[in-house]
């Protein structure tokens, strides 16, 4: 039986058009927050504070924060319902955002 | 019709260079976030959930063809093919990208349009009755002090700075549709026995989280003293407003900790230090800005429109529309078309690229090439014939924009919530839509009579929630969204706060809950007696009764 995992994902928006993004285990944002990295421990969340600091300096992102997420069959789904919203696109225009765009978490509707 | 006058034309250009310069900047990281907020704030560029967000100012919610039509293109090159009109008579942009922004301040300054005093702590956009200019009951226009107020406080260096945002609504009616007891300053037109103006002047009201009627600091302010007066007003409140907490910063907070009276007098005491001053209204200079809005070219019509009457006879649907979506104009033979942005389940003040061109395409043909945006989120065509009321309603059709519904339930003012803002705790947008399509019946709505019903996404109460007859707040519970149901506001000259009625609502048992309070209401109310007037006469008690007891 597949378990849970709990942990952080590093967000912000992309600056030049500001989408959504997460931070990936390469070190890139991406659009989906299936790529992102799920730190689990302490340690893993001190590296995605650093790397996300450097590309808020180098310009790439902008108001970068940890989301609390979980992941379950290598998906990941933000907690908050905010933050659900976030990765998928407006409820109300199912053909606008992440989820018209391909570009949504797999496991993150938030229900209609 | 509101224009530019040469300075205006000046420093929009020179806002849009300077913009497109601060945007280039912050792009090639010269300048950091910190830096830059600010300055995209000023101009009416937010950051939300899903991209950058563009509120454009429309003055008193009065615009032109050409600016509809501009508008129109913003939506289709830079957005999403759509925009969102807002209960400040502005529009919003929900897909905007920090590298097209440049761009977009271009085109629309190539109408005289601008994103200027829609964000910040500065004065922003004026408000006022979207009816201005056109309504049977109007005393006098009050766009000319309107647009003088908008040119006083347009980047004023003294109150760029202000302890918090600032609004300031106006109406000239006796009718209050600009909800000025619910602004930090709202103006009311009043006129005297010997037929002058004057200007009653409110202080102090406001939504949000801590929601206040204004007060009344002057009963009758000559018109060339409303500038000087309001310049008191503003330093009374620069000077004492709170800048240390944010929520208690706007000056209805002011107003309260000091209370009216003393309020009253500091705002006099600054107003008699500053005898004859250079700001005093000149009669001249009000009299160009009034030639701005002068009154169209009306024909000379009989108050009966044989054809008008005839098409209602013989199609129930327009008769139904025109019954509902119609007002009465100053001028015999023409209308005021209430064009309503709530379709059947649809989202409250959103209006495609293809219906603002239609819009636009109607005001210029029948409507004295004029729109107004409604603070209630909808278009008004303010100066129809009557005899043209058929055609305009047969376009709107085609275009799914004759919901017959204005002022009716099915009329629902809601904030974007949390679908598109950061800001919000819960979702706004799905509750209206669900409530709209549970009254899909026109007929059911007529039987319910005249009721504002108004939904925020947040305790910022952008969806007007505290002055909705009926008033739906949006809160999250412990990740879970619920909604606290208010009856009793209203922002008409009569206006007042809600009174929560009890524990909140999970989203699905919301329509219910307003069917409930609305049958309740229809049992206990006497011949003709309006919604609001009934829940005035009895109370919240039996209201809540019908909706907990059976529970």
């Amino acid at each position: 039986m597949s378990i849970i995992e709990k942990g952080q994902v590093m967000t912000a928006n992309r600056l030049r058009d500001g989408d959504a993004v997460f931070l990936t285990r390469s070190g890139e944002w991406s659009e989906k927050v299936d790529d992102a990295v799920l730190a689990l421990e302490p340690l893993a969340v001190t590296a995605l504070e650093a790397r996300a600091a450097k590309d808020v300096e180098a310009t790439l992102v902008t108001g970068q924060y940890l989301i609390k997420a979980e992941r379950l069959d290598g998906k990941i789904r933000a907690i908050e319902m905010r933050e659900r919203m976030r990765t998928t696109g407006p409820t109300v225009r199912l053909d606008l955002g992440k989820q018209a765009d391909g570009t949504a978490g797999a496991f993150a509707a938030v229900e209609a | 019709m509101y224009r530019y006058d040469e300075f205006d034309h000046k420093f929009v250009a020179e806002r849009t260079a300077q913009f497109r310069d601060q945007a280039a900047r912050r792009l090639s990281g010269e300048i950091t976030e910190d830096e830059f907020r600010p300055l995209r704030l000023m101009n009416g560029l937010y950051l939300q959930l899903h991209a950058y967000m563009l509120r454009v100012a429309i003055p008193y919610g009065t615009l032109s063809g050409k600016q509809m039509r501009q508008l129109a293109y913003i939506a289709d090159k830079y957005d999403r093919g759509y925009g969102h009109f807002t209960t400040r008579q502005n529009i919003q942009y929900n897909w905007i990208k920090l590298e097209d922004t440049a761009d977009i301040l271009q085109a629309l300054a190539d109408v005289e349009m601008h994103a200027i005093q829609t964000s910040g702590n500065c004065i922003r956009n004026v408000t006022t009755d979207h009816w201005a200019g056109a309504a049977a009951d109007e005393l006098a226009d009050p766009r000319p002090i309107a647009e003088l107020i908008r040119q006083w406080s347009s980047l004023h260096p003294e109150f760029s700075f202000l302890p918090r945002k600032f609004k300031v609504a106006i109406t000239g009616a006796p009718h209050d549709r600009a909800a000025v007891k619910v602004h930090d300053i709202g103006l009311r037109m009043h006129k005297n026995d010997a037929g002058a103006i004057g200007w009653e002047v409110m202080v102090g009201g406001g939504q949000g989280r801590t929601p206040m009627i204004a007060v009344t600091v002057r009963d009758f302010l000559p018109e060339k003293e409303v500038i000087p007066y309001l310049e008191a007003i503003m330093r009374v409140y620069n000077l004492f407003g709170r800048r240390d907490n944010k929520y208690k910063a706007r000056i209805k907070i002011l107003v309260h900790e000091l209370g009216a009276e003393k309020f009253k007098s500091e705002v006099e005491a600054e107003y008699a230090r500053h005898p004859a001053q250079s700001t005093e209204v000149d009669e001249r200079e009000l009299a160009r800005i009034s030639a701005y809005f002068k009154a169209p070219a009306y024909e000379k019509l009989s108050r009966f429109a044989p054809h008008f009457e005839e098409a209602k006879r013989a199609n129930p649907e327009f008769a139904r529309w025109a019954k509902n979506n119609l007002a009465a104009h100053l001028v015999d033979g023409y209308t005021i078309v209430n064009i309503s942005l709530k379709p059947e389940g649809g989202i409250p003040g959103d209006a495609t690229g293809e219906q603002m061109r239609v819009m636009s395409t109607l005001a210029e043909l029948y409507s004295f090439d004029e729109l107004r945006v409604s603070h209630a989120q909808n278009i008004v065509l303010a100066h129809v014939k009557l005899e043209d009321a058929f055609a305009v309603w047969e376009a709107l059709v085609a275009s799914d924009m004759a919901a017959a519904n204005y002022g009716l339930i099915g009329d629902i003012i809601a904030c974007p919530g949390l679908d598109y803002c950061a800001l919000a705790t819960a979702r706004s947008i799905p509750v209206a839509q669900a409530i709209s399509r549970k009254f899909a019946n026109v007929a059911t709505q007529e039987h319910y009579g005249a009721v504002k019903l108004n939904i925020s996404g947040c305790i910022n109460a952008c969806g007007h929630h505290h002055v909705g007859h009926i008033g739906i707040l949006g809160l999250d519970k412990k990740g879970e969204e619920f909604y606290q149901i208010t009856l009793g506001g209203s922002s008409s000259e009569n206006a007042s706060i809600g009174t929560i009625l009890g524990p909140g609502f999970a989203a699905h048992e919301v329509p219910d809950a307003i069917e409930t309070i609305l049958n309740t209401y229809v049992k206990l109310r006497t011949s003709g007696e309006e919604f609001l007037h009934t829940y005035r006469r009895l109370g919240p008690a039996p209201f809540k009764e019908a909706l907990y007891a059976a529970a």
